[in-house]
């Protein structure tokens, strides 16, 4: 069927990769602007920010127009930042882009760096278009930092024990009773391995950790916007990465891959191949929960967002309401945001797993705490 | 988690007295900030107003997000359905045939079948050029058995004539057929909430043995249709005046501006229009005018000086409203605007000559992110917004203007007020809940 992959008869749509960017940078005391007519901002901070009400993170739009996209206006984006900038002392600034601002060819690279020059800010242009999803918008926006900001630290700088990144966090991927919860219970689950954290990217923590990354031995990459970032550092600093969600039933694979990579250097995947012969299994989300969890229950994987084929052991990369539901259909059991219901039909169960990149606000604070507990039974 | 403990006080930019607020925008335009009170309705909201209808939504993954997920949280997924704009779509000029066929493709695979279809495309539409009325003209031919009304999400346009709110409540009527008026018919169109029916236009109404639908009144595709069998439209608010233009041009309904004002003397002018134009003498509503300076005066002595503050999502005639309570001895300190209304341009002149030292605060100008939202005293705030600024439980929780008009509307607001003074409200969950009277489940 011609446009299987983009038509959503009744089920939901991700979040976006504007959306993502701003949700990775939202606790670091920059500004994000999304260059965009209207809308962007709303959406974000009603479905995709749990964090809006209670934290004064300086998120904007633009308020694009029509006859500045055809004009070509940067300069009102240009100077209406940096007046901004001037008015409230972010500690850094991003531009994402949305729809119209690619379809202009606006350039991300040069707009950040006339603001940049304008208000001796760091800033960063992200040629984000709106039509990828979160995933991809915070792996631009953590690799950026990555590469901006984290800077080396000599190898007598470094701990004595193991210590780690957790890379990939937001609650777009992370929510629950709060949206911290799962955050709290991923460093308690690793210090009490004897692996300390050096910093969270991006939630609970702060830009100065996360300056200081490079001061790890080893970076535990949580979501697969994390994995880019993770291999820059290994890029420029020699550190490690663990591709691994935590999860109950696979934490101490986790521990045992950090400690791993901590002697030897290599980098590696937390979550092996498995099979269960009982019933078949569906799971669908993002790419490293899903793979996680997926290695944990003996289920097999589709995932709709970005990911690397690389990176797979239990999935496969599928997107769209019809190919989603025709893989379904061969499963028993299907565990997906609950907004997938509809394509459930087929399976004797289906059991929700709430998540907030998929159905926003609506269940995210029933989504449970997966470092603790598997909360269904099969 | 992550808690406010303090906010700024420098709010250059966001305020200026009203003596100084330039008509119609008072504010330097910028970046814009969203603050977190959601009840007013957008256009998903407004079109499942149609009965019986599907609502297919075209455009990128970022700008259906927000769309998808108010009809989700309304429980009306089923009657939503979304085709996404990949960046080939864009580049290689088949937008034509994405919208007809995936709309063709969801409606041959829909578990019903709707009585209309509102498709609604986006920006990214008007920058490719596609031939929307082609699309349109095929749509209709491929499936003659349902309407199809084209709608728009284009919010890059909202400075170019007719903005999205605007057009979408023009096309919300655009199914009606032509058929046989009765003389006896009049609608009320345009307005998200039901006008109450308690108010006089319904009192005139049936003292001239007339009848006054309302597009809430039907939840039949056919009970819709019976719109156009009458020979007005009564509209309220400005942001409905392209509807009921077009419809006069299109189906010869006579276009009735009936303003929703706080003003005694316009209010009773309206009225009698009314009265005038459905063969009844005029009033002058002086025993209506009394009760209303009674309950102003419960209000005043309820509130016993404390600061009042007002937003324009809790009304489209904050200046108005603002006017009235304040010309009756109620100590109203701020407004919340971004902009005015051409129809509140003369309440604006008086506040602006009367109560010069007026505050009026921007809501989306960026200082309003983290400028204080502490009160130093018991503040009594009408609209979601100004609860949300002034951190106040103690608010009148209405959208829109709650469906109030009239002078019955002052006296039932005047009670609400009395009773969000006395009455805490859990202002963080009541003010994210989108679409606020939206006849809808969930949460919201």
């Amino acid at each position: 069927m011609a446009y299987a992959e983009q038509i959503a008869r009744s089920i939901s749509t991700y979040a976006s990769d504007s959306s993502g960017v701003c949700s990775a940078l939202f606790e670091l005391g920059g500004m994000v602007v999304m260059h965009d007519a209207s809308g962007c901002n709303s959406t974000y901070s009603t479905h995709d920010e749990p964090r809006w009400y209670d934290f004064d993170s300086f998120i904007f739009i633009s308020g694009l127009t029509e006859n500045e996209a055809i004009m070509g206006d940067d300069e009102k984006l240009i100077s209406d930042v940096a007046d901004a900038a001037k008015q409230l002392s972010p500690s850094f600034i991003a531009v994402a882009g949305t729809p119209i601002p690619m379809m202009t060819g606006t350039d991300f690279t040069a707009v950040a760096k006339e603001i940049e020059r304008r208000t001796a800010l760091p800033t960063f242009g992200f040629a984000t278009n709106g039509m990828n999803t979160y995933v991809s918008g915070v792996e631009l926006a953590y690799a950026s930092l990555a590469e901006r900001f984290t800077h080396h630290m000599k190898p007598r700088e470094k701990t004595k024990e193991p210590t780690v990144n957790i890379l990939g966090a937001t609650p777009l991927d992370f929510s629950g009773e709060d949206c911290y919860t799962q955050i709290r219970s991923m460093r308690t689950m690793l210090e009490e391995s004897g692996i300390a954290v050096q910093s969270v990217w991006a939630m609970g923590d702060s830009l100065h950790n996360i300056m200081c990354s490079s001061a790890a031995w080893a970076n535990l990459v949580v979501s697969y916007g994390g994995l880019k970032a993770a291999k820059i550092m290994q890029r420029e600093y020699g550190i490690p990465y663990i591709v691994g969600r935590p999860v109950k039933g696979l934490n101490e694979a986790i521990v045992s891959s950090i400690r791993q990579s901590f002697k030897d250097g290599e980098s590696r995947i937390a979550y092996e191949k498995t099979t269960r012969a009982d019933k078949k299994i569906l799971l669908i989300g993002e790419g490293v929960t899903s793979e996680s969890l997926a290695s944990v229950l003996g289920a097999d994987a589709a995932i709709p967002t970005e990911f690397d084929s690389e990176l797979l052991r239990n999935g496969t990369l599928s997107r769209g309401e019809e190919n989603l539901r025709n893989i379904a259909q061969n499963y028993d059991v299907l565990i997906a945001d609950p907004l997938y219901a509809p394509i459930a039909q087929s399976c004797t169960k289906f059991i929700p797993l709430p998540h907030e990149g998929f159905s926003g606000r609506m269940f995210s604070t029933q989504a449970p705490d997966l470092v603790t507990k598997i909360p269904f039974n099969i | 988690m992550l808690i406010r403990i303090g906010g700024k006080q420098d709010d250059s930019g966001a305020h200026v007295k009203i003596s100084a607020a330039a008509y119609p925008a008072p504010f330097k335009s910028g970046l814009e900030y969203s603050c977190a009170a959601r009840g007013t309705w957008n256009i998903v909201h407004t079109g499942f107003l149609l009965p019986q209808s599907h609502e297919i939504f075209i455009c990128a993954m970022g700008c259906l997000r927000g769309v998808v997920l108010t009809a989700a949280e309304m429980g009306f997924s089923h009657r939503f359905s979304t085709i996404e704009i990949k960046e080939n779509d864009v580049y290689e000029g088949t937008m034509e045939d994405m919208i007809t066929d995936g709309v063709s493709q969801i409606l041959d695979t829909l578990d019903y079948t709707p009585r209309a279809v509102l498709v609604y495309t986006s920006c990214i539409h008007h920058f490719v050029g596609c031939d929307i009325q082609l699309c349109f003209d095929i749509l209709r031919k491929r499936y003659p058995h349902i309407d199809f009304a084209d709608c728009y999400m284009d919010p890059i346009m909202r400075k170019s004539g007719l903005n999205p709110d605007q057009t979408m409540r023009r096309q919300l009527y655009s199914l009606i057929k032509p058929c046989e008026k009765s003389s006896k018919k009049l609608n009320i169109i345009g307005s998200d909430l039901k006008i109450d029916t308690a108010c006089e236009l319904f009192d005139i109404a049936k003292e001239s043995g007339t009848h006054i639908s309302q597009i809430q009144d039907f939840d039949t595709y056919e009970g819709y249709q019976s719109m156009g069998q009458a020979f007005a439209n009564i509209y309220v608010d400005l942001s409905a005046k392209a509807a009921a233009e077009t419809l006069e041009k299109r189906l010869g309904q006579k276009a009735l501006y009936l303003p929703l004002s706080y003003d005694y003397d316009e209010i009773s002018t309206t009225l009698n229009t009314l009265r005038t134009l459905l063969g009844l003498p005029e009033k002058d509503y002086r025993a209506e005018r009394e009760k209303c300076d009674k309950a102003i005066e419960t209000v005043r002595q309820t509130l016993g000086g404390a600061p009042v503050e007002i937003d324009y999502t809790a009304t489209p005639r904050p200046l108005s409203l603002a006017r009235l309570l304040l010309t009756h001895g109620v100590n109203v300190t701020r407004l919340y605007c971004d902009s005015f209304s051409a129809a509140e341009k003369s309440d604006l002149e008086f506040l602006q000559k009367n109560y010069p030292n007026l505050d009026v605060f921007a809501t989306v100008q960026v200082k309003m992110r983290e400028l204080d939202r502490c009160r130093s005293c018991k503040t009594l705030s009408i609209g979601q917004k100004a609860a949300y600024f002034a951190s106040s439980p103690y608010f009148v929780n209405i959208v829109q203007g709650g469906g109030m008009y009239g002078f019955s509307g002052i006296l039932k607001l005047c009670g609400m007020i009395t009773d969000s003074w006395q009455h805490e409200k859990d202002t963080r969950k009541l003010i994210q809940i989108k679409g606020m009277g939206c006849s809808c489940h969930g949460v919201c």
